[in-house]
């Protein structure tokens, strides 16, 4: 199993470089199994209305370690409708739903 | 508090209260600092667990050491964590505020204890930091700076392996060291001011960068990285297979609930069986004696007798706990409970209510949303727990008969599995039902930490283990015996009078209750005897059994006790039986379990809902299957 860790020199060096074509930006709520990059923003809003009020889904996001910033891996889906998926936020394994995925915005690592 | 125990920590024992982040090995500390003197009681006014236990400090002193429920932040946000904020706040009413927070970090696992390690800071108290399961960081060939660290959170730190009792008197003797120079910086008024506030995104986030900073600059990353987990979590998570394998687990975890307990609840009664005949020979026959024998004992005993079955089931809770499976469980089961608007943390209370519903409402504890909790606590009694095996086993053997359905499988295992399932499928729908239409509200987040696979530590389990059924005992015989009590006063008062003929219960209260409901019940099928037993029932589920006995032995008909299955199969037809199987699965026929509702609930109007809404359904369901089956000849 590769080690998150171990990416993070080609992503930072990706944020550093303004020029570098950063790959386009997502949302975790549609990524897939194996994928892999950065958080670039945490918000609270899902766009559905039964969430939970966004200032607290947000804080809730971050206490998670779901930064701006923090390297992730797609590392399982669940069996129905590929959901709640299982990451790796830099050094910890984190569950979620894809409902709440839809808060944060990610980058994809250049493949 | 009274005002002579705030006098007497004056100068007596030192307070110590844990704090940590979930699966950081706290309990695991907790346990091993204290050993067997703890103490498990509830947190004035509110239901959450509070576990105290006392150790004696290296100079001889006394200490009470609190282990406060898990949690990644004081920004409080279910009951539990709550309670944690509160009394590291000290603002817990009832509770004194600890002299020492010692702050119980995973050493593999810094990045997110830091943040709450910040914010301890803020709080003022003096705290140190235990660095748990250093063994593991070790054998990963993590670095950490221990000077460096101590320095950047402006505590004391002291490595420990809890399973091994590593680092427990130097972590002892540091807080003690706290303690005495933060009494005396109080006496100098110089102790710091508590500057914590509930923290907004932004602040949130300075912490996380501020965690980040530290932890780069005193933690070199492992050399050897955990990769078991990875691999493990691959077969485990895997969509289909994980799904198998967790069925597997329950397959076997109930198998081993329902075989291995047998000879000892088979014990258990002959033991309370005895005890009752002993006690019969000693005392006069009487209003003592039936108060002891009949209403005492086989009160105790009825709740006892699951004793074995739920000291099992936990068993493998607290072993699929420790390891870290657990929250796989609630990974995999989450959609398929999210379907019905259940939480996947509501499959570990609804899974201990196989077994009994009281563990498993109590066990509710961990869901954070109120909504989520009080529907997991409705739906809860609708699994089909062990006392209703006696009920279904007598009906099942008196009218069903042995054929094999397609040639493999028996009929009767199959209404019993036919019992089982109607029992889950209900809850099901009855949870769906308040999720989607009473209670629409917002959807709780499901995020959670997967940790580190873990072998769980014998010693460990074993001492929660002896927690959770002393728990059990306690509080299920503190609700069940007055409870009990009651019922034996229902049955026994007033007395039959000279010369009556039927049975001596028929004139009692509990005689005359269900003569009162017996036009009710006729509809679905129910003659005046089962009304009778009923009301006694209503006290445990089994008790039905024996009631029926009761009601039917002194109707001339001596073998009915040695008999009961033989002598109903002439007694009813096979849709009065099924009726009765039908309002099995739904009659809120358990005074234990609304108990222990009120308890968890504070208050009476949700064992209010449950009764009727459970009652509700029992009565239908039962009216269908008894005009279903009169209509298909079984009348």
């Amino acid at each position: 199993m590769s080690d998150a860790l171990s990416l993070a020199p080609e992503i930072t060096d990706l944020l550093a470089d303004p020029q570098a074509d950063r790959g386009a930006e997502s949302l975790l709520s549609k990524a897939r199994k194996g994928q892999r990059g950065v958080i670039v923003r945490v918000g609270g809003q899902t766009g559905r209305s039964e969430s939970i009020d966004p200032e607290e889904l947000e804080r809730r996001l971050l206490e998670m370690g779901f930064v701006e910033g923090a390297l992730f891996e797609v590392l399982h889906e669940g069996l129905f409708g590929r959901d709640p998926i299982a990451l790796r936020i830099d050094d910890m394994r984190v569950a979620l739903r894809r409902r709440e995925a839809a808060a944060v915005t990610v980058q994809y690592e250049e493949i | 508090m009274t005002d002579a125990a705030l006098s007497k920590t004056q100068l007596g024992p030192a307070r110590l209260a844990l704090v940590g982040n979930p699966n950081s090995g706290k309990t695991a500390l907790f346990n091993a600092l204290t050993g067997s003197r703890q103490k498990v009681a509830n947190y004035a006014g509110v239901t959450v667990e509070r576990k105290e236990g006392v150790l004696t400090l290296p100079g001889g002193r006394g200490a009470h050491v609190l282990d406060l429920p898990g949690t990644y932040s004081l920004r409080a946000r279910s009951p539990d964590e709550v309670v944690t904020r509160d009394a590291v706040l000290g603002r817990l009413s009832g509770e004194q505020p600890p002299d020492v927070v010692i702050c119980v970090a995973d050493a593999t696992n810094l990045r997110l204890v830091l943040r709450l390690v910040l914010e301890l800071k803020q709080v003022g108290r003096p705290f140190v930091l235990a660095l748990n399961m250093f063994d593991i960081a070790q054998r990963q060939g993590l670095r950490i700076d221990l000077e460096r660290l101590s320095a950047e959170i402006g505590a004391p730190i002291v490595t420990t392996v809890a399973t091994r009792k590593r680092g427990l008197e130097e972590l002892v003797a540091k807080a003690d060291a706290l303690a005495v120079s933060h009494a005396k910086l109080l006496e100098e008024g110089g102790a710091h001011e508590n500057v914590w506030r509930e923290p907004n995104a932004a602040e949130i986030r300075a912490a996380h960068r501020e965690a980040q900073r530290i932890v780069k600059e005193c933690v070199r990353p492992p050399e050897r990285p955990d990769t078991v987990t990875g691999k493990v979590d691959a077969v485990l998570l895997n969509p289909v297979g994980g799904l198998l394998i967790l069925a597997l687990l329950l397959f076997v975890m109930f198998q081993a609930v329902f075989t291995w307990a047998e000879p000892l609840m088979g014990l258990i009664e002959a033991g309370f069986a005895g005890l009752s005949t002993g006690v019969a020979a000693v005392l006069p026959d009487g209003l003592l004696q039936s108060l002891i024998t009949d209403g005492l004992i086989a009160g105790v005993g009825s709740v006892l007798v699951f004793l074995p079955q739920i000291v099992i089931l936990f068993f493998f809770i607290l072993v699929l706990e420790d390891s870290g499976y657990m929250t796989r469980a609630a990974f995999l089961m989450d959609k398929i409970m999210g379907g019905a608007g259940l939480h996947g943390r509501a499959f570990i209370p609804l899974l201990s209510s196989f077994a009994c519903a009281i563990p498993g409402i109590m066990s509710t504890r961990v869901i954070d949303n109120k909504h989520d909790r009080l529907t997991t606590i409705l739906v809860a009694p609708l699994m089909t727990c062990s006392a209703r095996i006696p009920v279904y086993t007598l009906i099942i053997a008196a009218f069903i008969p042995h054929t094999k359905v397609w040639g493999v499988f028996s009929l009767p295992g199959l209404v019993m599995f036919g019992l089982y399932a109607s029992g889950i499928v209900s809850a099901l729908v009855v949870s769906f039902v308040i999720r989607k239409i009473f209670w629409r509200g917002t959807v709780e987040p499901f995020m959670m930490e997967l940790p580190t696979y873990r072998w769980p530590e014998p010693r460990n389990v074993a001492m929660n283990l002896w927690t959770r059924a002393r728990i059990f005992i306690e509080r299920a015989g503190r609700i069940i015996l007055p409870l009990m009590v009651l019922v034996w006063v229902l049955s026994t008062f007033p007395y039959p009078p000279e010369g009556a003929t039927g049975p001596a219960i028929d004139y009692s209260f509990a005689g005359r209750i269900g003569h009162l409901i017996a036009p009710v019940m006729q509809p679905i099928g129910f003659n005046w005897q089962m009304t009778v037993a009923l009301v006694p029932g209503f006290a445990a589920r089994e008790v039905a059994v024996a009631a029926l006995g009761t009601v039917y032995a002194v109707g001339g008909d001596d073998e009915a006790g040695t008999n009961l299955g033989a002598l109903l199969s002439h007694q009813w037809s096979l849709a009065t039986a099924l009726s009765f199987l039908a309002w099995y699965v739904f009659a809120p026929q358990c005074a234990a379990t609304l108990g222990v509702v009120k308890r968890e609930t504070n208050g009476w109007t949700w064992p209010t809902v449950m009764f009727l809404y459970m009652a509700g359904l029992a009565y239908l369901a039962s009216f269908v299957t008894y005009h279903v089956a009169v209509a298909m000849g079984a009348g």
